[in-house]
């Protein structure tokens, strides 16, 4: 990876840091409730006592609302199946790269050799 | 990498999957059960078009070249891993991010259709998020207007010869921001407030917008991180994905 490059990604994930991190010590005692609930809010206040027609399939299945442990356990299961395909490949990436530069320079020194063989001769 | 670039790596999405994960609640994406439900059919009768199309582009893409479906799988977990961080925002509320620019910079808005829409439909059957009836909302507002916008900015920025990275930051940000904007809309249109519609919908976006701006600008800079770790690593997919034409690296 190029010098440059290096660089820019260390400041862009500080940056990323920060601007994630902040509101959690900035705000402190906030809520940090989900947008969507402060949606359905709005929807509750113009069109007063306003009932959901349909519940979401898995919670009518178990009867009731998903655990809050059980729903970040299924949001780590999203995140982990992300993480590991991108991971897989990624890393099949990077080793390719590492074989390729060696090759090259593989290829380069074995010209040489040639080269300067046919100097000798 | 360097190894200590590689310990910062790790220790940013560690960190950002803590605060991510930390406070659960129900976010974003317009709620089962919350749209009336003609809207929900026009919804989905208006994506299915799109759908089609991303359908049809994916297929084209793997015809051309079967090693496409590296980018096309990273591009699509890139959505799942971004779409499942909740972030906490200035408002005091958390809200996560689409993820959808990249795939939509990479291959197109088309085929991110496809992949926003698998997103959409884990997070409604397994976590009660977004839902099964409002999918096709979800959909529209997600997987294609955002993509659509996002890729119009990155062509827009690519004719105005904007620096490339300046132009991938703008486009999965706005994309971001879009979405969000689509999905006042679409709660707006259906509930329309006293003194209509934009009454209704400045109501919405009032709720949603400071929230994710601050979220527009991670995601748009992680997708930055995205494609110059891949400008770097795979040089040979990024040109058959049609991303490096005639560009000198």
């Amino acid at each position: 990876m190029k010098r440059t490059d290096k660089k820019v990604i260390t400041a862009i994930l500080a940056a990323v840091i920060l601007i994630s991190a902040l509101p959690l010590f900035v705000l402190k005692g906030a809520e940090f409730g989900g947008s969507d609930d402060a949606g359905s809010q709005v929807i509750e206040e113009i069109e007063t006592g306003y009932e959901p027609w349909f519940t979401p399939v898995l919670e009518a299945m178990i009867g009731g609302e998903i655990p809050g442990e059980v729903e970040s356990l299924l949001f780590c299961v999203q995140t982990g199946i992300g993480v590991g395909i991108i991971a897989f490949l990624l890393g099949r990436f990077v080793e390719r790269k590492k074989w390729e530069n060696a090759e090259n320079s593989k290829s380069v020194k074995e010209k040489e050799a040639v080269m300067i063989l046919k100097d000798l001769q | 990498m360097t190894k200590g670039q590689k310990k910062i790596l790790i220790a940013s999405v560690a960190f950002a999957a803590a605060f991510g994960i930390a406070p659960t609640a129900t976010a974003m994406h317009i709620m089962e059960g919350y749209l009336p439900l003609g809207f929900c059919i026009a919804w989905g009768i208006v994506s299915l078009p799109f759908l089609v199309n991303g359908f049809f582009s994916i297929q084209k893409k793997l015809k051309e070249n079967g090693k496409n479906i590296t980018i096309l799988a990273m591009s699509g977990a890139f959505i799942f891993v971004i779409s499942s961080l909740k972030i906490p925002s200035v408002t005091g509320s958390c809200s996560h991010m689409t993820g959808t620019g990249l795939g939509a910079i990479l291959f197109g808005p088309g085929a991110v259709s496809i992949l926003g829409m698998i997103v959409l439909i884990f997070q409604a059957v397994l976590l009660a998020h977004g839902g099964l009836t409002t999918l096709g909302a979800n959909t529209f507002s997600m997987a294609v207007a955002g993509p659509f916008l996002s890729y119009a900015i990155y062509v827009l920025c690519k004719k105005c010869k904007v620096n490339r990275r300046a132009g991938v930051f703008l486009a999965a940000a706005l994309g971001d921001l879009f979405t969000y904007c689509i999905t006042s809309f679409q709660l707006a249109i259906a509930y329309p407030a006293e003194g209509g519609v934009m009454a209704s919908m400045a109501k919405f976006l009032t709720v949603f917008a400071p929230t994710q701006i601050p979220l527009a600008v991670v995601e748009g800079l992680l997708t930055v991180v995205v494609i110059i770790t891949l400008e770097n690593y795979a040089q040979p997919e990024l040109s058959n994905a049609g991303y490096l034409e005639n560009e000198k690296m």
